[in-house]
């Protein structure tokens, strides 16, 4: 990374996801079964593409030379105004190019769109902003920012929105589809990689937008039921103190695409320091953050709001128990 | 063109020009010259097309690490938003035919003005209300709703989505006015025998251009009112938590805006086809394929404006048709690439500064155009939709094409608006860094969007840095070309090099007047009786027939 030698390494603000490749080349592994088919298509593309960008630039620079105005004043030009034989060839070799390559989109498409009937099925929910995974045959196993998937077998995602349109993007799949409110989309795929890919959203959805950022976790077919059982799983661990409980709780719950824990402000507070300190309110009343207003803050986010914060978090009511709280409290409480 | 007046206006030479005609502030701001109303638009569309750069040079300097630096969320995303809303809406739907196309086309046709001078003048003050109420956005809060105003986004978010629309409601009736002036005045203002095969191909397109304003320009109105309307009396329309659907607004947008494309790209395709023939001293190639070939996308742009919404989760069928559709539109936009090649074959080429923006333009919407393909073809939509490859398609479209186009026209008609000439080395120099900066910024683009990179992000994954930073290094590239084309434009009006009327041997009726044209264009009434790409050089005893 030639260019990341002149700026500073240290991260203001965490985007949410840390790396995963090297470079951005490597971020892109075909990893399912449409990503191979379609990049084949992709290549036929740039191919086709590319002959007729060379062929059209290239005659374009031959003439640029070779009829350029001679310095002892201009020549004498061709009178030709026009060739129905050229001029029929340069729009019926285009169509051509054209019908392939729309005929071959299409084919594709319509595997892309047609999930097989013994599909595992997901319910995917967006909602600013973070993605909440969910499984109905397996019981409990609900994710954040987390879709894991076993190599080989595929997958039925049908996916809404709470508030406004997102777009759930899986470059490693070549897959994306919109999710919106009021209304059921769905997307399948069949993995055929084992690893961690990016998982983003592509329809601007306000602040965070851009933090709004999961990961796939493709796991082999044996391991898929434990895996899904372990990340789904939110206890306090033997032998765990309850602030690094607490911090899974924060990776859980998605708390990262609004609250950093380096200082740098975002669309909530920062929880660098945040125990403790005085905090002004929307209302000009002012109050010590501790344990009774984190807990409101949970339950109920928009009762009080800091000066300078807009009434944005959704009630995290029903979704964490009274140990999970206490545990990210803790965990608020280490961040100094 | 053979022109009987042209030539003897040599008796008239005392006559002033169109800029000193009147004197005094009043003369200008009530004055319905369409001379004159295509410089005041000229400056006012400048104005916004700096602004808006301003802000994208912004854009680019935060994105030149993964994280935020410089601004945050909610600033990076109001800044993104009044990029693209002014850029659209304020300066490149209305740069060339508000600007260029009001200068010119009167005097391509050998008129007096437009068919109605004052309509002419309310035009551009509705435009001036417009942007007023854009400014207001900015005061009330600003704007994040990006561009494009999607529900129920844009009916929840807090900020001022009702100004805006406004503002956009607004300069649509700027344009569908000058639409309709354009269209009356094509049709019934023409020189004495100007028939429609005799035509410049910019008044073609222009025309074109016209007929697109006038019938999609209120489909935009009214969608824009009714998020005015869900907003303020809270009627679900868009919202499904009323009842609404928010798909539905994506179709009633792009039904306006696929076509606005249109409307903003066939003025940059007039402006190239008059500026490869007088330079190259050649008649076209193909003129009615061209002339036509702008007529059939004006049509066909009505009907694809699904291709916005492949992922929206509407139906399969309605995808592949909209697929289908929008490679027809390939077609006549890659005959007229060809046509304009062909011009040069055979031609005597002089690089004028113009030349040089018609010569990159040929590169850049080439490029524009083929990475259209991947685009419709539907597949490979769902990969690259909403990443930053579309980022890199649609400004090489509207910047490699229409403002490439706009900048080569703005330097060609420079010496007949202003009687002035520009260096022409500064000018090579200005050309060179804008396409050097350009395809630095955009070419780079193409690889973050098919690595995944998607629109809209302030901050990304740290592996898309580099890519990143070659992006914003090329910003910087272009934005120094842009200022120095500004500037020694500017410096060659206080300059003493006079234009003469005809300096680049036009043959087209623009150049038969003086520099800068009379109050009322041409002292006689021109009298056409050939092409308007009849150039001396053209070697007519070579046996090809000329018309």
């Amino acid at each position: 990374m030639l260019f990341s030698l002149f700026t500073d390494p240290r991260p203001l603000s965490d985007p949410g996801t840390p790396p995963m490749a090297d470079n951005p080349w490597s971020l892109l592994p075909a990893a399912s079964a449409n990503a191979e088919a379609l990049d084949s298509l992709y290549i036929f593309y740039w191919i086709l593409a590319g002959i007729g960008f060379i062929a059209t630039i290239a005659a374009q620079a031959y003439f640029m030379v070779k009829y350029a105005k001679p310095k002892d004043g201009h020549r004498k030009t061709s009178a030709i105004t026009h060739n129905g034989k050229l001029e029929f060839l340069w729009s019926a070799i285009p169509t051509v190019g054209f019908l392939v390559l729309f005929a071959w989109g299409e084919i594709e498409y319509m595997k892309q769109v047609t999930p097989p009937a013994d599909a595992i099925d997901v319910r995917v929910t967006g909602q600013k902003w973070y993605w909440k995974i969910d499984y109905p045959a397996v019981k409990g196993a609900s994710l954040k920012n987390e879709l894991i998937v076993p190599v080989g077998v595929p997958m039925r995602l049908t996916m809404t929105s709470t508030d406004v349109i997102h777009s759930f993007f899986i470059p490693a799949f070549r897959l994306k589809k919109d999710v919106v409110p009021g209304r059921y989309t769905v997307m399948w795929f069949e993995a055929t990689k084992e690893g961690e890919y990016p998982l983003l959203c592509t329809e601007y959805c306000g602040d965070e937008h851009s933090s709004m950022v999961g990961r796939v976790l493709v796991v082999s077919r044996e391991k898929y039921a434990e895996v899904l059982a372990e990340r789904s799983k939110l206890e306090k661990g033997q032998g765990e103190t309850m602030a690094d409980y607490g911090a899974r709780v924060y990776d859980r719950g998605g708390c990262a695409s609004c609250h950093s824990l380096d200082g740098a402000a975002k669309t909530g507070p920062t929880f660098k320091g945040l125990y403790g300190k005085t905090e002004t309110l929307s209302t000009g009343q002012t109050l010590t953050v501790d344990d009774n207003y984190i807990r409101e803050s949970i339950l109920e986010p928009n009762a009080k709001i800091v000066q300078g914060y807009s009434p944005q978090m959704p009630s995290f009511a029903g979704q964490f128990n009274d140990e999970q709280i206490a545990a990210l409290i803790e965990f608020i409480k280490a961040q100094k | 063109m053979t022109t009987q007046p042209a030539v003897h206006s040599d008796h008239h030479a005392e006559e002033p020009s169109y800029l000193v005609s009147k004197r005094g502030i009043m003369s200008w701001l009530v004055t319905v010259d369409h001379k004159r109303l295509g410089i005041m638009y000229m400056v006012a569309v400048l104005f916004f097309f700096l602004f808006a750069g301003v802000l994208a040079v912004a854009l680019r300097t935060e994105l030149f690490t993964p994280n935020q630096d410089l601004m945050s969320a909610q600033t990076y995303n109001q800044v993104f938003t009044l990029h693209g809303a002014i850029m659209t809406f304020l300066f490149i739907i209305p740069s060339v035919p508000a600007a260029l196309g009001n200068f010119l086309l009167p005097l391509m046709l050998g008129a007096k003005d437009v068919a109605f001078p004052r309509l002419n003048l309310l035009s551009f003050y509705v435009y001036c209300v417009a942007s007023i109420f854009f400014i207001g956005t900015l005061i009330n809060g600003g704007l994040d709703t990006g561009w494009t105003f999607y529900t129920p986004y844009s009916t929840s978010t807090g900020t001022a989505v009702i100004w805006a629309t406004t503002g956009a409601f607004i300069a649509g009736f700027s344009s569908i006015l000058t639409g309709l002036n354009f269209v009356v005045t094509v049709h019934k203002m023409r020189a004495p025998g100007m028939n429609w095969n005799r035509m410049p191909l910019f008044v073609w397109a222009i025309y074109s251009t016209a007929i697109i304003q006038v019938l999609a320009t209120p489909v935009l109105a009214i969608t824009l009112l009714l998020i005015i309307i869900e907003r303020s009396l809270g009627i679900g329309i868009f919202d499904p938590a009323m009842g609404g659907d928010p798909v539905l607004f994506q179709h009633f947008f792009w039904f306006y805006s696929h076509p606005a494309v249109y409307i903003m790209i066939l003025p940059g395709f007039g402006i190239i086809s008059e500026l490869i023939t007088v330079h190259s001293r050649k008649h076209i190639f193909g003129y009615k394929a061209i002339a036509l070939s702008s007529v059939a996308i004006a049509i066909i742009s009505f009907l694809v404006w699904g291709h916005h919404l492949f992922v929206s989760g509407q139906s399969e069928l309605a995808g592949v048709l909209f697929s289908f559709l929008t490679f027809a539109v390939g077609v006549p936009t890659a005959i007229k690439v060809f046509s304009w090649v062909a011009t040069l074959y055979k031609g005597s080429i002089q690089y004028n500064t113009p030349m040089w923006y018609a010569m990159i333009f040929l590169w850049t919407f080439t490029v524009g155009g083929l990475t259209g393909l991947p685009l419709s073809t539907l597949a490979i939509d769902v990969h690259l939709h909403d990443t930053y490859f579309v980022v890199a398609h649609f400004h090489y479209v509207m910047v490699g094409g229409t403002v490439i186009a706009f900048i080569g026209g703005i330097h060609h008609w420079w010496p007949k608006m202003t009687g002035k000439l520009y260096n022409e080395t500064a000018g090579k120099i200005g050309a060179f860094l804008v396409f050097v900066g350009f395809n630095v910024t955009f070419m780079t683009q193409f690889f973050l969007g098919h690595q995944g990179m998607p629109r809209r992000y302030y901050a990304y994954l740290p592996e898309y840095q580099s890519l990143h930073q070659v992006s914003t290094i090329g910003t910087y590239i272009l934005a120094l070309g842009l200022f120095w084309t500004m500037f020694y434009l500017l410096a060659s009006l206080f300059g003493k090099s006079k234009a003469t009327g005809n300096p680049w041997g036009g043959v087209s009726l623009e150049w038969q007047t003086q520099s800068p044209p009379i109050e009322h264009n041409f002292h006689d009434t021109p009298h056409v009786h050939g092409s308007p790409y009849d150039f001396p050089e053209i070697d007519k005893s070579a046996g090809a027939h000329a018309h």
